[in-house]
């Protein structure tokens, strides 16, 4: 039992490893900044993938700045206002279907909602609107563990003094769950980087090189897509590898960040 | 003043009320969607030809809408997925729960956290390179893009989940139960396996049931992978799932043929509302065991 234990952990360790030094060394050489700085072209046979780097920062944006506030207000109702415990269920057994849900339905409504119905046409706003219903439950479930480590002494103290319960809530809820709507953060956006199916049919695939305005209104792909598109479609493997350890670096990147806030937050709060 | 005061208050309630309700909204509207958009077309060509149809032409002159492969694709591939990475995945819970030291679990613990962050084409463009060729040499196949390949690929996949939720319930198991045991004269690995994994076993069904839904709803890896002809599933054949068949032809396709589509993603979507509830089961009587 003992062998078979170490001999699996060892197996997960090893995958682990063997994935990150894979891409790395496949991908790292092939990353030039010709590559990382011009936008591809067709009549050069350039391939630059600049458009997709501005693609993805502009949909974690566009979603973080949705999502955020939509998930706390939801956490703050569920644990500030609620009092009836059958809505509360209600609540956050949809929060985890919407948790259960594949990301290939998402694109699927997120096309026929956002872009058919809604008349956004494919563009990077209706795959941030898609990623933000995503998303939506992993916000609103940090920031809830969050609001229950605020002491009820505090609120009570507040209330004591004759503030009203908005008051309570701006001045002495919301600054608790700052470490929780920052966690929800860092957790969405490697959620955001690491999405493909989801945005294929909502954000598209084109590789233009747009401000952020513009760049919601129209078409373009992310990194992931991009990756995708270059290797299923075009045979462009060097261009995905690097483009895979681009990502490997930022999931390495978004994992360290979140494990030194967890850790921040903790300390802080022992205090 | 003070009615000014209530009005505020009033206002502030029902915009977080408001809040509130969107998740439920999101999952109506999702669920309408669906429902709406996924039934003309299941009409049209009757739902045992949908369900049990062996023949997947939408472009033919006289195209033939059955689903049979991609159901039993993704039910097989699950399948495997689960019989390959829940035993790897079970026994690194528990090593990493009860018996690793600390500094191999922290260790161990941020090569998970990478696994589960990896995006999935990144697991797609490996498993093509790797893989792909792999199979085609060792298995002496034309092809080696195939549902073992995809297979293999969503068992790593599911490595991450399952490992994590099965250690948080492990984790979970009270002290008193393994020292009582210990106490009577077990070995610790008897301990381990007679004590602890019993007391967490609706933990670690939930885990295995997580690792059932990630993978029947995984679609780019597998679409990398996978070949992607309507074939009836075969381990060296390439085939086409539920979660690619939407993928692979949503984007030219028309007519009923897209209608089709939607009513793929009906029977995808109830698959994975079972495995909700199947989930919600499991963890809630985790939750009232601990």
């Amino acid at each position: 039992m003992r062998a078979l234990m170490a001999l699996s952990t060892a197996f997960t360790c090893g995958l682990a490893l063997f994935l990150l030094i894979y891409v790395l060394a496949k991908g790292l050489p092939n990353i030039t900044w010709n590559l990382l700085s011009t936008k591809p072209s067709y009549l050069t046979g350039n391939i630059g993938i600049l458009p997709d780097i501005l693609n993805t920062v502009y949909i974690i944006l566009a979603t973080l700045v949705i999502v955020i506030p939509l998930g706390a207000g939801a956490a703050v109702y569920l644990t500030e206002y609620a009092q009836n415990k059958k809505l509360v269920s209600v609540i956050e057994y949809a929060a985890e279907t919407l948790s259960g849900i594949p990301s290939i339905l998402y694109g699927l409504i997120g096309m026929l909602f956002f872009c058919q119905f809604f008349g956004l046409s494919t563009s990077l706003l209706a795959g941030a609107l898609t990623l933000v219903i995503m998303n939506l439950p992993t916000v609103m479930r940090t920031t809830q563990e969050s609001l229950k480590t605020v002491p009820q002494s505090y609120r009570e103290g507040a209330f004591g003094l004759g503030a009203g319960k908005w008051r309570v809530i701006r001045t002495v809820v919301l600054p608790g769950c700052i470490d929780g709507v920052i966690t929800g953060c860092i957790l969405s956006v490697g959620r955001i980087l690491g999405e493909s199916a989801a945005l294929l049919f909502t954000a598209g695939f084109a590789h233009a090189l747009n401000g952020f305005f513009d760049g919601l209104g129209s078409a373009g792909a992310s990194l992931t897509v991009a990756l995708y598109i270059y290797v299923k479609e075009q045979g462009e493997f060097q261009v995905g590898f690097a483009i895979a350890a681009i990502l490997m670096l930022l999931t390495l990147l978004v994992d360290l960040l979140a494990a030194l806030t967890r850790r921040y937050f903790q300390k802080r709060r022992s205090q | 003043m003070k009615s000014k005061k209530q009005f505020v208050e009033r206002l502030v309630h029902g915009v977080f009320l408001l809040l509130g309700l969107i998740t439920v909204g999101c999952v109506l509207l999702i669920t309408i969607y669906l429902v709406i958009s996924g039934l003309p077309a299941i009409r049209e060509i009757g739902l045992v030809d949908f369900l049990f149809g062996k023949t997947w032409k939408s472009t033919a002159a006289e195209p033939s809408f059955g689903i049979l492969p991609f159901i039993l694709t993704s039910i097989y591939s699950t399948a495997g997925a689960i019989l390959l990475g829940v035993p790897i995945g079970f026994f690194t819970a528990v090593y990493l729960s009860k018996l690793a030291p600390a500094a191999v679990k922290t260790a161990v613990s941020s090569a998970v956290s990478l696994l589960a962050g990896i995006p999935s084409v990144v697991y797609g463009l490996v498993g093509m390179l790797v893989l792909v060729p792999g199979i085609r040499n060792v298995f002496d196949v034309p092809d080696g893009a195939s549902m073992l390949a995809a297979t293999i690929v969503l068992a790593v996949m599911i490595l991450p989940s399952i490992i994590k939720v099965s250690i948080t319930s492990l984790d979970a198991v009270p002290k008193e139960y393994e020292d009582a045991s210990l106490a009577l004269g077990a070995t610790p690995v008897e301990t381990y396996f007679r004590v602890s994994v019993p007391a967490a076993k609706s933990g670690i069904a939930a885990a295995v049931v997580l690792g059932v839904g990630r993978a029947i709803g995984e679609a780019m890896a597998v679409m990398m992978v996978s070949g992607n002809a309507p074939n009836m599933p075969s381990l060296f054949e390439s085939v086409r799932f539920l979660t690619t068949a939407v993928a692979s032809e949503m984007s030219y396709s028309r007519g009923l043929q897209r209608q089709a589509l939607f009513s793929i993603a009906l029977v995808l979507f109830l698959f994975i509302m079972l495995i909700n509830a199947a989930l919600n089961f499991f963890l809630k009587r985790d939750k009232e065991k601990g």
